[in-house]
């Protein structure tokens, strides 16, 4: 543990860690409404991708807008080992996740080592997206547009199950390690330079730090977490298309999350996801009957808290 | 291999769609020179001025020509208090809650126009629509060529508004150096929301002369976005020639590629492949873009 | 225990819908009370989003049946009970997932939904974990009826019936022609639906004798159709085929009349303007002797013709394939529930399976499930003719002859 990382707080870091980890398992007994447990393995998949996110946007200051790259390079590194390769998802699983941490350091390596900075970084990521998309469009192996449909297979042994408690727990695993990976980034000497980077990255040099090196491991670390959750959700869902696995939404939501709930911070992701979940919900059910309302209700709500609170949900309680 | 007139065609419909898209990126490149943020409600703002243009067509029987002062002004409204009254005070000066604010504001925008306009794709039947102008063979629509002719009559305007005029002195200067700007007197907040303004303006322009051609309804705006925003790096941000120009260089991308990825059996989508790997290398390699100056 | 009246009295009354949800097991209907219980039915589709002009049309199907249907005094067999719909928004896979399990929750009995293919294969799923019915309204993905999922029906034909006629009514057409057409260029959109479509089209013609010049695949939206259709014109094609979305259909056939490109015939399948009073009515010239193989209803029934005056007489709304499947859906799901005499799933299913329902203005004949997909369903081709559509195959149907090649 260096010097100048801070030592305090890793207990209780790794004990809210616990505390969700139980919370998750303990779950299924308090209810077993489909329903409920739908909304948080979508909660939890949000979650996932805005902890990728969060690992080069917040903690190193590298935005992405790009962030469906990596998860659509999981939902199909899964989608083909399993469907073209007959490889078991389990296998395909540190597969996919190599899949993601590569392209991860390609893109690293290109931007980073011509040095991309701010919303230049952030086209290029979008631009890498848009370009997998077209790829996914064109190649073969890919199902071109009509997509890859993962078939019916429900046996844990093929990473399918019968109930939502299964995905549950998967979903949650993936997210448990989220945050450990973001312990771990907030209570190491890595994550210290991650952060003087993103800081002032001139000064940080000047101390030694090998900027290049530092991002590049985050956003392979990012592209690698990133890309469990596109496998999850061809695992749940069973069905990817170039448009679903490349296209905005998920690049938009792995990025909200983070910036509602506290970038940089270890449970931001979460926050902010369970924030934005419960407002979409809310909006959905206040005026279900005319298209259009709820969503624009939702914006609305969305530009009045970054009024109000513009570090976060985690900046106001940090502030208090 | 294409023959010469088939080429030729590519080659006008590259340079006029590149001149839509230039026109939509002008106010992109403005908005980024000077507020240095990345718009992401610009497509929701296309959408709500072709909008603007439907009504007046239908309610009203306003021709789009006709309509551009009167969409230009009212989309100029629109960007001043957006950017006065919600996106300025809501940013507190900081990129991620830019990002958030502007995809609010795209999603408010979008839905409320679901709300008031339902979800049809809308078209206006001008009688110039099918108009071709017939040149050494090569059929060249009529609307294109308005749009053409307005792509560079808007960098014109713009070019001579920043030049030559107070207002653009007063712009260039908080676009260089805002706290500086802010201390001889200029008043930056005020200087930031004509900048949007101006910006959406020219959106309004754009969809002028857009929609004789294309179709509206309220997803319309996110197919231009990303187009929009590879003019502005391509030709350099904060530039007007570079959007032009850039506008061109993209259109003409699109358009050749689309033609290669058609002849060669890849689908036309060969094109839009070609865009976003010259994006990409322009910003590696030339990331102050073809006509910018860094910083 | 002061409340215990009103308590007992609730319990009764949930005792007595529980009754009457179930059909009276006892044999005695008319016992049931005044006011049965409602059936919960899930309508679900994309409302909001890209594909939300489908969507709130498949909607607007929907409606006009639960309101006709309860008007008419709901389900007879129940009692009178009526139908309660459940409208939800899915403009994505999860979302429909989570509309489908809060369906469950609320006590739905049915499903009917998604419009789109990728929506209606997450729909599906999840109302099988609760061997929920579900009604695939449109969906034309083959793959949706073929995973064995014995809660799933479709009453319209699937993307692979839909070509396969397609390529025997083009058959049909050139042969009444004397074979003057001999080469096809098909257009189509990168997606499920017009890939899948193409693909199937280009295996085919051939074997009729058609040359397949050329399939060109564009991206969903293309701004600018001016390449396609110089490509068109070069290639010079006796019939062009797109199987494209409205927005891309409308600019690919604008473009082509701009560039003055006049095939013998546009010959499209699911989604032209032939099957469109939209695009009619907006562009009536451009239209005129547009083909197309689509959904279509019976055109000698009373029932359509006034379900169309209907729907016309609503302020900017068209008769289109996703209304009449959607209407259909909720009566091919009223008619089940009369012959479950039941809301119970397992009974509606068993009802479904069993189906032979012909009270329906499709060209189908009576219902028959086959794996959950109704195999009597086709489509009909349809020509643009002065400003109306008119079917011209099959010709025990057809109210015009075929115009091919097309003079315009």
């Amino acid at each position: 543990m260096g010097s100048r990382a801070p030592a305090t707080g890793l207990g209780r870091d790794l004990a809210v860690v616990a505390a969700i980890a139980t919370a998750i398992l303990l779950l299924p007994l308090g209810t077993q409404s489909g329903a409920a447990l739908h909304a948080v393995i979508l909660t939890l998949l949000a979650t996932v991708l805005g902890q990728g996110w969060n690992i080069l946007g917040g903690f190193g200051g590298q935005f992405s807008f790009g962030n469906a790259l990596f998860f659509g390079v999981g939902a199909y590194a899964a989608a083909v080992l399993q469907m073209r390769l007959g490889i078991n998802a389990w296998i395909a699983l540190p597969l996919a996740a190599a899949a993601g941490a590569a392209v991860g350091a390609l893109v690293g390596a290109l931007a980073f080592r011509y040095g991309l900075k701010g919303s230049y970084f952030a086209l290029v990521t979008l631009a890498f997206a848009e370009v997998f998309r077209i790829l996914a469009n064109m190649l073969p192996f890919t199902g071109g547009g009509v997509g890859l449909m993962l078939p019916l297979d429900t046996r844990a042994a093929a990473m399918q199950f019968a109930s939502r408690v299964g995905y549950l727990y998967l979903i949650g695993a993936f997210a448990v390690a989220g945050f450990l990976l973001h312990v771990w980034l907030r209570h190491s000497r890595f994550g210290a330079w991650l952060v003087a980077i993103r800081d002032n990255e001139a000064a940080a040099a000047a101390l030694g730090v090998d900027a290049f090196r530092v991002k590049l491991a985050a956003i392979v670390l990012c592209g690698a977490l990133t890309a469990t959750s596109g496998l999850f959700y061809v695992q749940y869902l069973h069905y990817i298309d170039p448009n679903i696995a490349f296209g905005p939404a998920f690049s938009v939501e792995a990025l909200l999350g983070p910036i509602v709930g506290g970038m940089g911070t270890v449970f931001g992701p979460l926050v902010g996801a369970i924030v934005l979940h419960a407002l979409s919900e809310s909006t959905r059910n206040l005026v279900a009957d005319v298209p259009g309302v709820s969503l624009a209700l939702y914006g609305a709500v969305l530009i009045v808290m970054v009024r109000y609170m513009p570090g976060g949900i985690m900046g106001l309680l940090r502030r208090r | 291999m294409p023959d010469a007139t088939i080429l030729a065609a590519a080659l006008v419909n590259g340079a006029t769609q590149g001149a839509i898209y230039a026109l939509i990126a002008l106010g992109l490149t403005l908005i980024y020179g000077v507020l240095h943020i990345i718009n992401f409600a610009h497509g929701a703002a296309l959408m709500a001025a072709l909008y603007a243009v439907l009504l007046l067509f239908t309610g009203l029987g306003v021709d789009p020509y006709v309509a551009l002062p009167i969409v230009t002004a009212g989309m100029f409204a629109l960007g001043y208090a957006l950017q006065r009254m919600v996106i300025g005070p809501a940013s507190h000066g900081r990129d991620e809650n830019i990002l958030l604010v502007t995809l609010g504001v795209a999603i408010l925008l979008e839905n409320l126009a679901l709300v008031a306009f339902k979800s049809d794709t809308r078209t206006i039947d001008t009688p110039y629509a099918f108009a071709t102008v017939d040149v050494g063979g090569v059929l060249i629509a009529v609307p294109k060529l308005a749009a053409l002719g307005g792509a560079l009559a808007m960098t014109a305007a713009l070019f001579w508004l920043i030049e030559r005029t107070d207002l653009g002195r007063a712009i260039r200067a908080v676009a260089k150096e805002r706290q500086g700007a802010r201390l001889c007197g200029i008043d930056v907040e005020h200087v930031f929301a004509l900048c949007y303004g101006i910006g959406l303006a020219c959106v309004g322009a754009a969809a002028c002369f857009l929609l004789p051609s294309y179709y509206v309804n309220p997803t319309v705006g996110g197919g231009f976005v990303l187009i929009a925003f590879t003019v502005v790096v391509l030709g350099g941000m904060g530039s007007f020639v570079g959007a032009l120009v850039g506008g061109f260089v993209v259109g003409l991308a699109e358009s050749l590629g689309g033609l290669a990825g058609i002849t060669l059996g890849w689908g036309e989508n060969m094109g839009q492949l070609g865009i976003f790997l010259v994006f990409i290398a322009v910003l590696l390699f030339r990331p102050q873009g073809l006509f910018g100056a860094r910083g | 225990m002061v409340r215990r009246p009103r308590s007992s009295r609730r319990s009764f009354l949930k005792q007595s819908a529980a009754l009457a949800a179930a059909g009276s097991p006892l044999g005695f209907p008319g016992l049931a009370l005044a006011q049965p219980a409602p059936v919960k039915i899930a309508v679900i589709h994309p409302v909001t989003g890209p594909l939300a002009y489908s969507g709130q049309l498949c909607r607007l199907g929907a409606r006009i049946a639960i309101d006709e249907i309860n008007a008419a005094g709901g389900i007879k067999a129940l009692g009178g009970a009526k139908l309660e719909p459940i409208y939800a928004d899915a403009p994505s896979p999860q979302a429909g997932t989570a509309e489908v399990e809060k369906a469950n929750e609320a006590g739905a009995a049915a499903v009917v939904g998604a419009y789109a293919s990728a929506i209606c294969l997450a729909t599906t799923q999840a109302a099988a974990k609760h061997s929920l019915p579900h009604l695939v309204d449109v969906g034309v993905a083959d793959q949706i009826v073929e995973r064995g999922l014995t809660n799933v029906f479709r009453f319209g034909p699937g993307y692979r019936k839909t070509t396969s006629d397609a390529v025997k009514y083009l058959h049909t057409l050139n042969t009444l022609a004397g074979n003057r057409a001999k080469s096809v260029l098909i257009v189509h959109e990168e997606s499920l639906f017009g890939t899948g479509t193409a693909n199937l089209l280009s295996q085919e013609l051939p074997k009729l004798g058609f040359e397949v010049k050329e399939v060109i695949k564009h991206a969903n939206p293309t701004r600018d159709f001016a390449n396609i259709v110089l490509r068109i014109k070069t290639v010079n094609p006796d019939i062009v085929i797109p199987a494209n979305y409205y927005n891309e259909y409308a600019l690919l056939v604008r473009t082509m009349r701009q560039q003055g490109v006049k095939p013998m015939a546009i010959f499209s399948v699911l989604g032209g303007a032939a099957s469109s009073f939209k695009f009619v009515a907006e562009f009536p010239d451009i239209a005129n002797g547009i083909i197309d193989v689509n959904h279509w209803y019976n055109p000698s029934s009373k029932a359509a013709a006034a379900l169309r005056r209907k729907v016309e007489g609503m302020k900017d709304q068209y008769f289109t394939y996703e209304v009449f499947l959607n209407y259909e859906s909720v009566y091919l799901l009223a008619d089940a529930l009369e012959r479950a005499k039941s809301a119970r799933r397992d009974a509606i299913i068993a009802a479904l399976a069993s189906s032979t329902w012909n009270g329906h203005f499709m060209p189908y004949g009576p219902t028959q499930f086959v794996n959950g997909q109704n195999a009597g369903a086709e489509p009909l081709t349809m020509q643009v003719r002065d400003k109306d559509i008119k079917v011209v195959l099959p010709s025990h149907l057809a109210q015009a002859a075929p115009v091919f090649p097309w003079k315009g």
